[in-house]
């Protein structure tokens, strides 16, 4: 197992380098000369020479990659052109009220799509397979910016039962355990949460149904045992591939949360995301980009060490 | 070379044929092991012959198969079809050794693309060789009849609307459209039914003298090599252990491993019941095989000689034809149940 | 995953030769998806409303009641209902109905072109790195992971936020998000085919590499990744209309989908019905795309 870990670290290094040499090119993907990209545009000549410099703009195209990364690797993200910080400590702050966002919203979408999944799974073509699946079907059509919009105009407006926008009162920016928090998570917690709603019902309808077709349901109901029993068996089987599955939805709902955590002016990394693409603020996106992608990668590698010790004939490589 | 060569010269000749595969591992795909599938083997098949090759799965019968039609290249030795060497500096390029030499799949589904009608299946091998599609079309027509199934009604339909024996049948229609001299069968009916089973065999005896063909048939089911085959030759992990006419194979059994098979084989016959104990377990791992003979890990017979030194296929005392590769009939082996030398 | 078990069909008779009951019965493939496309409303149903969407926007010129442009001071943000406004107007007093029909063009162009490009870029590569295996096959596919490590929303985001806003960009950004999966999907389905002993069987007949490929592969290659395809039509026209929400795609005046609630946004507390009618729209067709897609792939799987 442990040497199996390893592996997968070892696999997963190139991944990331990879991912950071598409971070890194995204500032010369921005039309015009890259050092615009990265400072304002009034700074003074001498700031953008001396920019420059540490850059290394005026370096081939690795040195200056190396550059950047060694800076990232010591979490020297840039500097922001529109507020002049630490890129790093913007995204800190941001990223937590993200995560949090993409947590409760997870929770919720994977436990409904857990039992409705598995109700449908186990009772195939019945009438509340059908819902399930009207229901997993209309999850992932639905553009998750329009229906958190949707529920802003009902509970928000036409029943005023809920706030609309941001994480608490005041346009707070910190967390707080109290009702009024609370009530400002609610809709675009359950607007986030539709999507792996959606996609963890249809997975785990085809793997409960899948492990129902096979020969040893029928063998160990042969052998007499209860009804519960055999669900015992159904779970430790299915578990794996579900597992696997809201792994990769959490990572997702990061990336996702991008254009809820807008209509509801959720200060989280989404939200910071946007305002740096208004003002075109390349520093930030490219952080924020950096830190949700390769977190995406630490998620896919704890996935599949938590998925092989589950169960080991998933192994790969 | 051998005994071999006074008869009339042999439509294939396979001298010291070699094909390892390599394991590869890790993330840079290095070669962590070889899997020894076909070593050093070495037979020849007559004009209107038929040969079998049988043994256990995983003894190298399909990839000499894929050897024989170049499926595969080999890493040594040599193939001449018809007087003409085959290979990349051979005498006969791939492409025309391919309308020569043809092949029968074992898995009657997965050989037919699901996409293509049963005619343009079989029309195909002849118009990639450059027969117009019309006359392309007529063959595979022709040929249809000939394996037994009606044109009109089979040409248009798919291989899902097919039955196994049917399937096995547009295989064998496809091999033969290119008009070839020598048909490889790889366990051409060991997925078939056994009554279908036995029309296909009679098929392929029936096609075999109409249209003057010479067979290598693989099988692991010694009944059905027994009924086809002129000469046999028997594999064990990748190596010929014994060759010899059927008679001689069936009646005459020589090396232990044959004896084993001959004897696991139900019979209807008291008379040709064998005395000896079917070999147990399974066959060693091909990728590290035992030194020496490479049966010995299972025979009764084992003595040292067997792990030093590999036996060489050497003609059985009484028929040259016949030929062996155990220490226990080799003069002066060592072996202690071996002939005297020069005796 | 597919949630169907794949189900061998019995073969029709035991033995050989005479049939006829059966080639009674015998159809061509594509005569026997049509028959199963015909019996399926759902598909017929999603279908026909594809089509009506489509159509409206290509026919924009000729059926829409008013010019998507014209602005009026003195009607914005009218109801639904509104006289000679069926669904109200924007916050410029621009007639709804017109600029949902006109959107229909630059939103289907955006979401779908990407697919298209990536399904000839990623069919082309997956093709290759399936058919070619070896190292071919993994220097593409470890590129393709590296995409892969990018959750797709933040992927269309990041390139298209470092390029700028503008049609053309958003569906290059799009494009590239669609590669890896195409290619993933194509790469295993052709290795699949690739080990298929037809396909050794057509080397034996001493066809060319371009020959299988043409005859063999092709055709059984492009079914499974066309219907993979159209399942990502849905992901991308949501996506589309979401970079044009953030801003990022098209720019106003433009009538477009996402850019069309992004603008109307601001309105919701005046007139929050109207608000929300663009994102119905594109609900529509991506629950459309979808059901169309899972219609095709049932209906499609009738071998093996």
């Amino acid at each position: 197992m442990f040497g199996y870990i390893l592996r997968r670290v070892a696999y997963a290094i190139p991944i990331a380098l990879g991912v950071s040499i598409i971070v890194f090119s995204l500032v010369h993907l921005s039309p015009g000369d890259p050092i615009n990209a990265v400072i304002a545009a009034d700074a003074p000549a001498e700031v953008a020479q001396r920019l420059k410099e540490a850059y290394g703009f005026d370096k081939p195209l690795p040195v200056q990659y190396g550059k950047w990364l060694l800076r990232a690797i010591t979490g020297d993200l840039g500097v922001s052109i529109a507020t002049g910080r630490a890129v790093a400590g913007e995204i800190t702050s941001a990223a937590a009220n993200t995560i949090m966002l993409a947590f409760f919203a997870g929770m919720l979408g994977f436990s409904i799509g857990a039992v409705l999944g598995g109700i449908a799974g186990y009772n195939q073509g019945s009438w509340i397979d059908k819902v399930a699946t009207t229901m997993a079907i209309t999850g992932v059509s639905v553009p998750h910016y329009w229906l958190g919009l949707v529920l802003v105009i009902v509970f928000a407006v036409e029943l005023n039962m809920l706030p609309a926008m941001g994480m608490g009162p005041g346009g707070s920016r910190d967390w707080a355990w109290d009702v009024a928090h609370m009530r400002h998570l609610v809709l675009p917690m359950v607007t986030l949460s539709v999507i792996p709603m959606g996609i963890v019902t249809r997975t785990i309808r085809a793997t409960v149904a899948e492990v129902l077709s096979n020969e040893f349901v029928q063998a160990l109901r042969a052998k007499g045992l209860l009804e519960r029993q055999v669900l015992g068996h159904i779970v430790k089987n299915a578990g794996p591939t579900c597992l696997a599955v809201m792994g990769l939805q959490f990572g997702y709902l990061l990336g996702g949360s991008i254009l809820v955590e807008t209509v509801f002016s959720w200060p989280g990394t989404g939200f910071l995301l946007n305002d740096a693409i208004f003002r075109r603020d390349i520093p930030v996106l490219q952080g924020v980009i950096l830190i949700l992608a390769m977190f995406f990668v630490l998620l896919n590698l704890m996935v599949d060490i938590a998925q092989t010790a589950i169960d080991p004939r998933m192994r790969r490589a | 070379m051998n005994a071999m060569a006074t008869g009339p010269a042999p439509l294939l000749a396979v001298t010291d044929l070699r094909k390892y595969f390599p394991i590869t591992g890790g993330v840079l795909q290095r070669r962590v092991a070889t899997v020894q599938a076909v070593d050093d083997i070495s037979f020849t098949v007559g004009r209107g012959e038929t040969l079998g090759i049988v043994g256990e799965s995983g003894c190298g019968k399909s990839t000499t198969a894929r050897l024989l039609v170049q499926l595969l290249k080999p890493d040594s030795g040599s193939i001449v079809f018809d007087g003409m060497l085959v290979g990349e500096n051979g005498d006969i390029s791939t492409r025309d050794l391919r309308r020569n030499v043809q092949m029968v799949f074992q898995d009657s589904y997965s050989s037919l693309n699901p996409r293509l009608p049963i005619e343009d299946t079989i029309a195909f091998g002849p118009s990639v060789h450059g027969v117009p599609v019309a006359q392309a079309k007529q063959r595979a027509r022709d040929i249809l009849a000939k394996v037994g199934l009606d044109p009109n009604q089979f040409i248009r339909r798919y291989p899902h609307e097919l039955s196994g024996g049917q399937r096995q049948r547009i295989n064998i229609a496809r091999a033969l459209a290119l008009e070839p001299r020598l048909v490889v069968l790889d366990e051409p009916v060991s997925a078939l039914d056994k009554s279908v089973e036995a029309q296909v065999l009679n098929l392929l005896v029936d096609l075999k003298s109409d249209l003057d063909l010479t067979y290598v048939f693989i099988s692991h089911d010694l009944n059905v090599v027994q009924y086809l085959s002129d000469r046999v030759l028997v594999m064990y992990l990748g190596k010929a252990v014994e060759i010899g006419p059927v008679e001689a194979i069936y009646g005459r059994p020589q090396h232990p491993y044959t004896r084993a098979l001959l004897s696991a084989m139900p019979s209807m016959d008291p008379d040709r019941r064998l005395e000896q104990a079917p070999i147990t377990g399974d066959p060693p791992n091909p990728i590290n095989p035992p030194s020496g003979c490479r049966f010995r890990t299972r025979c009764p017979h084992a003595e040292d000689v067997c792990a030093r030194i590999e036996p060489r296929l050497a003609g059985a005392p009484e028929d040259g034809a016949h030929r062996i590769a155990c220490h226990m009939l080799i003069a002066g082996s060592g072996h202690s149940a071996a002939p005297a030398q020069g005796a | 995953m597919s949630n169907r078990v794949e189900v061998r069909p019995a073969p029709a008779m035991a033995t050989g030769v005479d049939t006829a009951q059966v080639a009674a019965l015998s159809r061509g493939y594509w005569s026997t998806v049509a028959g199963r496309l015909g019996t399926d409303y759902v598909t017929i149903a999603c279908g026909l409303v594809l089509i009506a969407i489509v159509s409206a926007a290509i026919f924009a010129d000729l059926i829409a009641p008013a010019d998507p442009y014209k602005t009026s001071i003195v009607r914005r943000l009218k109801p639904i209902g509104f006289a000679n406004h069926p669904l109200g107007t924007d916050e410029l007093g621009r007639d709804m109905l017109t600029r949902l029909i006109y959107g229909g063009r630059l939103s289907l162009f955006m979401g779908v072109l990407p697919v298209v490009n990536a399904l000839i870029v990623g069919g082309i590569l997956g093709m290759i790195a399936g058919f070619l295996g070896g190292r071919v096959n993994m220097a593409i596919m470890r590129v393709m992971d590296v995409f892969y490590a990018f959750p797709s929303v933040l992927l269309a985001i990041a390139i298209s936020g470092a390029l700028g806003a503008g049609v053309t960009n958003a569906i290059v950004s799009l494009t590239v998000v669609f590669i890896p999966p195409i290619t993933r999907v194509t790469e295993s389905v052709t290795t699949q085919v690739r080990n298929l002993d037809y396909v050794e069987a057509a080397r034996a007949s001493g066809a060319g590499t371009q020959t299988i490929l043409r005859v063999h592969v092709l055709s059984n290659v492009l079914g499974p990744i066309f219907i993979y395809s159209t399942s990502l039509i849905s992901v991308s026209i949501i996506l589309a209309s979401g970079l044009s929400f953030l801003g990022l795609g098209t720019e106003p005046p433009e009538p477009e989908w996402g850019l069309m609630l992004n603008t109307l946004r601001q309105s919701i507390y005046i007139n929050p019905w109207v608000a929300a009618l663009p994102g119905a729209v594109i609900f529509a067709t991506s629950l459309c795309f979808n059901l169309l897609s899972d219609g095709l792939r049932t209906a499609m799987d009738v071998r093996l």
